[in-house]
This record gives C-alpha cells, structure tokens and sequence, in this order.
C-alpha cells in the first residue's frame, strides 16, 4: 500500500440528491466512486489523484435493472454481477450478459459498476463492444436534470467523455430490438478469466436473402476509446456475404482501426486479429443461426 | 485529525465494531491492523489475487479494493469466522485432508471464494469451481487439488444434507 488513507477525503451522502447538490455545488472537485475496482487500485499504488471523493455504493437509485416492452433501463450503479443475475437481461442481451461474466472474477463483479466501466473509459472496457452493438444510450444526470446521449457519442478521446464536471451517469438504456439480429462478441486476452483484453469485437446484424441489411460493429482497444467501425460496416451493408464482402470488410477494418503498441499486445497484433474477429462473424452470418 | 475521522460501525463475524479511521483506509487494512483480525491476507493489493476476500453483506468482495467508509454497517466475514467452538469448517477440513493449502498465503481467500460459491450453488460442476475461485491464485498447488478439496466439501455436505432428509422420514 503506496498510497495515504489520510490524502484523500471520501463522503457518502446516501442517497443521489445529496450526491447531485455536492457536485453542483463545487464543480469537478468531488470525484465518484462506486465499486472502487478502478480508483483504489490506483490508491493503492500511490497514484490517485483525486483528493475529494464521493461514494455512490449503497445508493438504490443508480443501483436497478428495469425492463419495458422497449427495452431495458439499466443503473449505472448496478454491478456486472447483477447484470449476470437477472435472467430475463442475460436472455435477451446475451452479449452484454457474457461481457459481464468476463469482468474479472465473481469478487470483481460483485463491486465493478457497469456506469464505472463507461466512465472510466478504458479502451479495452469489456461492456463497450456490447453496448454498441445494441444501439444503447446513457442517460446523465445532474441537479439541472437528465439528458439522454447514444453512447457511440459519449466518448470523445482517451478516457474523455460528454460528462459535464457536475454530472454523474444515471442509467444506461439498451433497445430490445435485436431478437432477430446475428449477435457477435468475442473478447482476446491472455486467458480466460482475470484478463484485459488485447482486442474485443462486438456485432449485431440483420440478414435476408444472403444479404446485410443493417449490421453495427464495436471494438474494444482498436482505438483510444471503445468505438463503432463505421468504415468497415459501410463496406458489408446492402452487400451478400460473399468473399467479396469478406475482403473489403477485412481492409476497411485494417485501415480504420488506430491501435497502439502496450504492456498487454500489439499495434499490429490487435490490427490482425480484430480483422480475423471481423471475417469469423462475417463466416458465421453465411450460415444458418444456431437455434 | 482524528476529530473529523468518520465513526464507522460494522459486524465482523457477527461481532460488533466501532472504528475511527481514514474513510479511504482499505477494509483489509482496517481488519488487519485496527481489529487485529490478521486471517485475511494482502497479496497483490489491486484485486487480482484474491489473498483478501471477504464477504461483505453476502457478496464475496476483494477487501483491498473497499473504502472503509464503503462498509459502513455492512456484515462482514472473513476466515476467522469459518471454525465454530474450534472445529474446523467442512471446506477447512477438506482443504486439510486434500491438500489444498500448502504455503497457506492465499487459503484464507481461496477458503473465502469457496464458503461464497458453495452458498450459492452447493453442488458445483467442476467449471464452476474453476469460475469461483477464478479471481484467487495459488503459487504453491497448481490449483488441482484445491479444486478437488471444495469437490469434496461440497460431496461431504450433500452427503449430510441427505442422511439429515433420510433421518427426517
């Protein structure tokens, strides 16, 4: 332990109203932490920087899943093992269920918040390919009230973010429209459990008559933050799966993606098997869906 | 300083504490060295390891990574309070009789991982014994044989559960 308890102030006002007012009141002094699986981490090697902080553990109303006959409203407090928990979510996203049982192990997921895993912004966050994949919006508030983003909108750079000083992330919104999309998430780290990955790609598609009618693709540490690939879905949609198809997708995806050389892989690494991610989704929406 | 240091209440092992600490003291640190509790052990200190789970309101948690502001009224459990009027607890037993701890480092947090998964799923497959435990890493066994010992555990304590129903008829 590196870090001093005593550098650092943390309050836990108990409920979001109090949080809100606190934020207000001096702007991007009080930084919030929740599960704490990020932020003392960095407290314990000594280089946390925050020296206000704020809890948002125990607070119920960022903490619940609700579903509607549009979709599901998710609290950014909920934590990715109450995602795993609730049957009728990991049912109908099972690729944001299966992320979620990849976030470290079970004493990781009983803390790590999936708002934190998208403030956070980590480029390699396992819940972002997801996400994206299934069109989701966050939903920010702060005491001047809440705002909805599309969340291939929140992050703007390297763990930066639309997040104005004063606001927190309240909930998460996933459409449940996809039940009849092809779905796609494969994570590549260095193994099965307690690893970050080198490289993840998220997919939803829709396909008739051999051919893509809509498709929305998402990687994880293929850019400085959790991104769509545009470029590359441009190059699949109205086309027929065909080698074609495959190969321009593969280029797109190798001149789209900006990875970088790191302790975990590499530039060229991550290029290579993101492309290899992309054309085993492309192989597998050329065959009939598992049922 | 130790005017404005928060009073923080909570259970250990059904025992009651009262601590005035830093409110980002690592719960670890505040078993450790305010409550003298030294069972739970400090392995990586960025959960990883897992040498440090606890349980706290039910939920199996690395304590390195929790404030202990964070704790604030919660039940918390840790080894100590696996051995009841000093017999040991079926998992310790059988991590004794397999051979699941060698150096004993991360036992107390393997031990921990076990108690939880077996709480939920008292008859685990052996891949959901190797995803309970996936957070707590050994040096010394290879992990086989503490596999084998939360397997045993969980068969000795069927077996009970079953005579127990079979008595019951």
């Amino acid at each position: 332990m590196r870090g001093n308890p005593e550098a650092h102030a943390l309050v836990a006002p108990g409920d979001l109203s109090a949080v809100l007012a606190l934020m207000a009141e001096e702007p991007g002094e009080w930084t919030p932490i929740a599960g704490g699986t990020e932020l003392m981490v960095a407290h314990a090697a000594g280089r946390l920087n925050a020296k206000k902080l704020v809890s948002l553990w125990g607070i119920a109303d960022l903490r619940f899943i609700e579903s509607s006959a549009d979709g599901f409203a998710i609290g950014a407090g909920a934590t990715f093992g109450d995602l795993r928990a609730h049957a009728e979510l990991a049912a109908e996203l099972p690729l944001l269920a299966r992320a979620a049982s990849w976030i470290g192990a079970i004493a990781n997921q009983n803390r790590a918040t999936i708002g934190g895993n998208l403030v956070n912004g980590s480029p390699a966050a396992d819940s972002s390919p997801a996400l994206l994949a299934y069109d989701a919006q966050v939903e920010l508030i702060s005491v001047r009230g809440t705002r909805r983003v599309a969340y291939s909108e929140f992050h703007t750079g390297y763990k930066r973010n639309v997040l104005a000083a004063d606001e927190l992330m309240l909930a998460i919104h996933v459409p449940r429209r996809f039940a009849r999309h092809r779905q796609y998430l494969r994570k590549v780290g260095t193994r099965r459990a307690m690893a970050i990955a080198k490289v993840a790609l998220g997919a939803t598609a829709l396909v008739g008559d051999g051919v893509v009618s809509e498709i929305r693709l998402a990687a994880a540490s293929l850019a400085p933050f959790p991104a769509r690939l545009y470029q590359s879905e441009a190059t699949i949609v109205g086309r027929p799966i065909a080698e074609e198809t495959v190969h321009a997708a593969r280029n797109a995806l190798l001149a789209e993606a900006k990875p970088i050389d790191d302790i975990r892989s590499t530039a060229e690494y991550r290029r290579r098997v993101g492309a290899n991610l992309l054309e085993e989704f492309l192989l597998e929406l050329g065959t009939e869906p598992r049922p | 300083m130790s005017d404005s240091l928060p009073e923080i209440h909570f259970t250990v092992n059904g025992d009651r504490y009262a601590v005035r600490v830093p409110a980002m003291k690592r719960l670890l640190d505040v078993l450790r060295e305010d409550l003298r509790l030294t069972g739970t052990k400090e392995g990586c200190g960025e959960g990883e390891c897992g040498s440090c789970s606890v349980r706290m309101n039910g939920e199996l948690v690395n304590s390195c990574l929790v404030p202990v502001l964070q704790a604030q009224g919660a039940q918390i459990e840790t080894v100590e309070g696996l051995a009841r009027n000093g017999e040991l607890h079926p998992l310790q037993q059988a991590f004794l009789d397999c051979g699941g701890a060698q150096c004993g480092i991360c036992t107390p947090g393997m031990l921990m991982a076990a108690t939880h998964l077996l709480a939920r799923n008292p008859n685990p497959c052996p891949a959901e014994i190797r995803e309970g435990l996936a957070g707590n890493l050994c040096r010394c066994t290879g992990f086989t044989r503490i596999f084998e010992s939360v397997a045993a555990a969980a068969r000795k304590s069927s077996e009970v559960h079953t005579k127990r129903a079979v008595h019951a008829r």
